[in-house]
Formats: C-alpha cells, sequence, structure tokens
C-alpha cells in the first residue's frame, strides 16, 4: 500500500511540480501583481486597489472592450449554437456519403486560426473580396465590413460561424445518443417531424446545448488572435475585444499590474456567467438519470 | 429513383397511385433536398478554402481582379518558390516543428503518467489532486499568462523556444490528464492484476500493459497536441522576438502585416500552413472525432 502511494506521487510528480510552477505559484503571483504597478525595468511599486479603481473610473477602453467582447460572444454564441445544431441535424441523416459531408464540415474547425484571420481579411475586403461579390451576385446589400465599425463585430460573427465543427461534432454525438425508441413511439402516437424534434430532440439534448453554451461563452470572451491581426483592436476600437486590450496593457504598454488586474476581472466575469448558467441550468436542462421529488 | 420506376410500373394504368407509392416519392423527394442541403452548406464552408489556394497561383496584380477567377489563368506556380525566398521559411518551419515535437512528446508521457496514477494506483489525497487538476481548466489562461512570462524572462528563456514546450512536459495540460484518465478507466484490470502477481513494478505494468493498449487516446491527445501548438499564436507573439526564432504562425502574420498588396504571396503562405493541418486532419479523422466527443461527453 506504501509502496503503491509512493509509485502514485512518482507518476504525478511532472503534474504536481507544473501545478505548482505554472498554475499555483502564477496564481498568487497575478494576486499580488494586479496591486502593483510594475514596468518589469523599474522595481514594483504597491498600489493597493489603485488597478481596479482606474478600470472602472478613468479608463473609457476597459467598458468599451468589455462591451465588444460581451456584443461579440452573447450575438455570436447563440448563432454558433444555432448554425451547429442545424448542421449536425443534418449530419445525422443516414444517408449514403455523410462521412464525406461531415469531414467537409468539420475541415474549417483545424485551419491555423492565423491563416484564416488572414484569409478573411481578403474575403472581407470591400471591393473585391468574395463576401460582397457573393452578396452583390445575389443582389444584395454589399458592406465595408472590416473598415465600418458598426459592421466589425458582425464580421468577426459571420467569420466565428465558419468554424463550427467541434460544437457540431459534440451536438451529433448528443444526436446519436438520443434512443431511436422514443421517435417509434411519437410517431405511433401521431407526431409528425416538427413536434418529435420539440418534445423530443430538444429536451433530450438539453445537456449537449448547456455543455456548447458554456464553453461557448468562456471561449468567445478570450477572443485574441483573429482581432489582433484583422483589425488590430479597429476601426475606431469597436474590435478591441477585452484580451487584446489586456495583452496591449502587459506587453505594449508594460502595465504588468494593471494587465493583472484586467486577467482577474476577466476570471470574475467568466466564473460569474458560468455560475449563473449553472444557476439557470437547474431550471432548464433534463439529465435523464436524474430523479426529482 | 429506380424504387419509384419499379412502383409506377407496379401500379396498374389508370388506378391512382398506389399510397405507398406516395410515401416512396416524398422520401426520395426528401432526401434530395436533404443532399441538396448538404452540398450547399458543405459548398458554402469550403468556399473560403479554395479562395485561399485559388488566390494564391494568381498573377501578382490580378488578385483582386473581378469578377473573381475561381481556377487562375495562367496558373502561376512561380508564387510558391517566390514566397520562400522573401521570408526564411525553412527556419520557421525547423522552429514550429522543435516546438511541436517537443511539446507533443512532453504531454504524451507526463500527462498518460498523471492520468495513470488517477485511473489505477490508490494514494492519500487522491479525489482532492484531482480536482484540483481539473480546476485549472477553469482559469482563463491569461490570469497566469503574466505571471508565467516574468518565470521564463528571469530564467532568460525569452526568445527562444523553451517557454512554448517546456511547460508541457510539467502534466501536458489538465484536460489531457482527464482524456487518458476516462481512457484507462475503461481498460480490463484483468491483465494488469495478472502482472501483479508475477511481480511487475508499477511502472513496468504502465509502459508494458496499459501503453500499448491505449493507442487510440494517444493518437488522439497527439493530435489535439499537433494541432494546438502548430497553430498557437499567442505564445510565439509573446515570447519570440527575433525573426530567426519565428514559427510559422508568427512568420506568416508579417507578412499580412508588410505586403498588403502581395495577397499572391500572403495566401501561398496561409495555404502552406494550412496543408499539414489538413493531411493530419484526413489521415486521423477518426481519432479527432472521437476526442471531440470525449470532451463532449466529459461535462467539462
Amino acid at each position: 500500500m506504501r509502496k503503491e502511494a509512493f509509485a502514485a506521487y512518482l507518476f504525478l510528480a511532472p503534474c504536481i511540480l507544473g501545478l505548482l510552477i505554472f498554475e499555483a505559484g502564477p496564481v498568487i503571483a497575478s494576486v499580488i501583481l494586479s496591486l502593483m504597478d510594475w514596468d518589469l525595468l523599474s522595481p514594483p511599486k504597491w498600489v493597493g486597489l489603485g488597478n481596479f479603481r482606474e478600470m472602472f473610473s478613468k479608463d473609457k477602453l476597459v467598458p468599451l472592450s468589455l462591451f465588444n467582447t460581451a456584443y461579440y460572444t452573447f450575438f455570436g454564441v447563440p448563432l454558433q449554437l444555432a448554425a451547429a445544431l442545424g448542421a449536425a441535424l443534418l449530419l445525422n441523416a443516414k444517408v449514403r456519403g455523410i462521412r464525406l459531408y461531415r469531414t467537409a464540415f468539420y475541415v474549417p474547425s483545424v485551419t491555423p486560426a492565423v491563416a484564416n484571420a488572414i484569409l478573411w481579411v481578403l474575403i472581407f475586403n470591400p471591393e473585391s473580396g468574395i463576401a460582397n461579390y457573393m452578396l452583390s451576385a445575389l443582389r444584395l446589400p454589399t458592406f465595408r465590413w472590416l473598415v465600418d465599425p458598426p459592421m466589425a463585430k458582425p464580421a468577426f460573427i459571420l467569420m466565428s460561424l465558419w468554424g463550427i465543427g467541434s460544437t457540431m461534432v459534440i451536438f451529433l454525438a448528443g444526436l446519436q445518443g438520443i434512443p431511436e425508441y422514443l421517435y417509434e413511439a411519437a410517431s405511433i402516437d401521431g407526431a409528425g417531424a416538427l413536434k418529435s424534434f420539440r418534445h423530443i430532440t430538444i429536451p433530450m439534448l438539453t445537456p449537449t446545448i448547456f455543455f456548447n453554451l458554456t464553453i461557448g461563452i468562456i471561449g468567445s470572451f478570450q477572443v485574441f488572435t483573429s482581432a489582433y491581426i484583422m483589425t488590430a483592436g479597429g476601426p475606431a476600437n469597436a474590435t478591441l475585444f477585452y484580451v487584446l486590450y489586456l495583452y496591449r496593457n502587459a506587453f505594449q504598454y508594460l502595465r504588468m499590474g494593471y494587465a493583472s488586474a484586467l486577467a482577474w476581472c476577466l476570471f470574475l466575469i467568466i466564473a460569474l456567467l458560468t455560475a449563473i448558467q449553472f444557476g439557470a441550468g437547474q431550471r432548464w436542462v433534463y439529465y435523464e438519470a436524474e430523479l426529482r421529488p | 429513383m429506380s424504387e419509384i420506376a419499379r412502383h409506377m410500373v407496379a401500379a396498374k394504368p389508370g388506378t391512382r397511385l398506389h399510397s405507398s407509392t406516395v410515401i416512396i416519392v416524398r422520401r426520395v423527394a426528401s432526401q434530395l433536398l436533404l443532399y441538396l442541403a448538404l452540398t450547399a452548406l458543405a459548398a458554402m464552408l469550403l468556399v473560403p478554402l479554395v479562395y485561399m489556394v485559388s488566390t494564391s497561383l494568381k498573377v501578382r496584380g490580378t488578385e483582386l481582379a473581378l469578377p473573381v477567377r475561381w481556377i487562375p489563368r495562367p496558373v502561376a506556380w512561380e508564387n510558391y518558390p517566390e514566397t520562400f525566398t522573401m521570408r526564411p521559411f525553412h527556419l520557421y518551419l525547423r522552429n514550429t516543428l522543435s516546438v511541436v515535437v517537443g511539446a507533443m512528446s512532453g504531454t504524451l508521457l507526463t500527462s498518460s503518467m498523471a492520468a495513470y496514477a488517477f485511473a489505477r494506483l490508490r494514494f492519500p489525497g487522491r479525489n482532492a489532486l484531482f480536482s484540483i487538476v481539473i480546476m485549472t481548466m477553469m482559469l482563463p489562461g491569461v490570469v497566469t499568462m503574466i505571471p508565467t512570462f516574468v518565470i521564463f524572462r528571469n530564467l532568460g528563456w525569452v526568445n527562444t523556444l523553451l517557454p512554448l514546450f517546456v511547460p508541457a512536459w510539467f502534466g501536458g495540460g489538465a484536460f489531457n490528464v482527464f482524456l487518458f484518465r476516462q481512457f484507462f478507466m475503461t481498460l480490463p484490470y484483468e491483465l494488469e492484476e495478472a502482472a501483479r502477481i508475477d511481480g511487475a513494478g508499477f511502472f513496468r505494468i504502465y509502459s508494458r500493459i496499459t501503453v500499448p493498449l491505449s493507442g487510440p487516446i494517444f493518437a488522439t491527445v497527439a493530435i489535439f497536441s499537433f494541432i494546438g501548438n502548430w497553430n498557437n499564436f499567442m505564445g510565439p507573439l509573446i515570447y519570440l522576438t527575433s525573426r530567426e526564432k519565428f514559427t510559422l504562425a508568427l512568420g506568416i502574420q508579417t507578412f499580412r502585416s508588410e505586403f498588403e498588396v502581395r495577397w499572391a504571396n500572403i495566401m501561398v503562405a496561409a495555404t502552406l500552413m494550412t496543408i499539414p493541418c489538413l493531411l493530419v486532419f484526413f489521415f486521423f479523422q477518426r481519432f479527432f472525432f472521437q476526442g471531440v466527443v470525449m470532451s463532449g461527453m466529459s461535462g467539462r
């Protein structure tokens, strides 16, 4: 028994060291740093809650970047979920060649974010990108996507719909986990396709929807690479997302303390949103194994 | 279609269409609609990639010409060697591969070892430690980013590749530990018990029994690690400062900022960076989908 425990700690040694060096240590250091001013060069200066005060009173870019990020998340994630569910429903059909389609739908999700971002700059080119080219071919209005401030965030959301592969595959697995007999019973009772969808598919899928929603919001709040490359936060700060602003404070303005305060604020927001979802989830997520009194 | 035809023949001339025929016509029609929807969606999703490759093969100066020429004429193959001379791609590739291989081997070894302990060994504090590992998944990377940067700066590792793969040797990421553990728990105990009775130590059991039985999960984690490190942008952006240390992600990004007008060359770079990801995906699709589904089922 003692030998077994000793072996276990040996197996876990790298992991435990990693937890201490790269998680616990930095978490503590980050709390302390958030109460300091430090530019990496001169010695750090204690400022107490000064950084947090600055965030919410003086610095206009914090509320703005929070707004941008919330906009991107709360419009983008529901659309991503709807699109992913739609694609998964199509892919759940039992027809020949369906695997080929699944591959095709997933391909955009494995392509590098940097290459994607660069590619979409060209796609959104107002004069000759294919976004406007196709819209005008369909006789629809065209937009000055990444140039016109009100259109910049919708452009990012549109682009995010391209990479919904993982969400889609998780939905597909969820759909395939719904037992066939439920649909058979419903159809014997005379339920049509829409009724079955509304009363079987959706309720049975709520745990999957909940998972994708939670992960989607957490990921969406940390959007960085696309904004850094495509617009550098522009036009007129319309795509200055929170993590991009944090990165600038840390590595361009060398405000390590302030950036740490920003990071903790992000953590609290994400934790709060996740907690709210778990609270609300009690009401709408259906778990089969769960027996309520 | 032949099904309908058969029914048409079977139905007596002059009589109303048999109700089963109606059902079959409906089924075929709905299948056609389904294929139409699937194909339209697949086309929409693949158009950007086609556009990328097609632009990479256009003669410089004609990239933005309208109407869009999907198949460039002439095909400017010379864009590819030309792009290689504009940037030290061989260095970017070598650096990227160093990071990918370094991080992947560290992740596979240390996260599977940790997972083995969590799945198979009894020791005080097992559940608490596992909860802590899982909890680190909820911590956004930016919280630990700055102190971690300070650590590597003090070690003098800024502008080296070390910060990009050394952390992978320390547990390989909570999510991978979780994936390995889930898989190990599905393996039958009997073989290990037999080996224990024969006097094999735990490390021997891990390396001779558990690992050889776990090919699929090693493949899944290896693939995600490959894609993650190949595509990583923020890490290299923070740590690498001089050109000869750049990974592909950083090297390609400089194209965008400096050669805005040379879209053909920019798209060559984007295409070259994308191809390995597509190859890995096509050859190891099964593991990809398994991994995604496992993460979905985890209720992470």
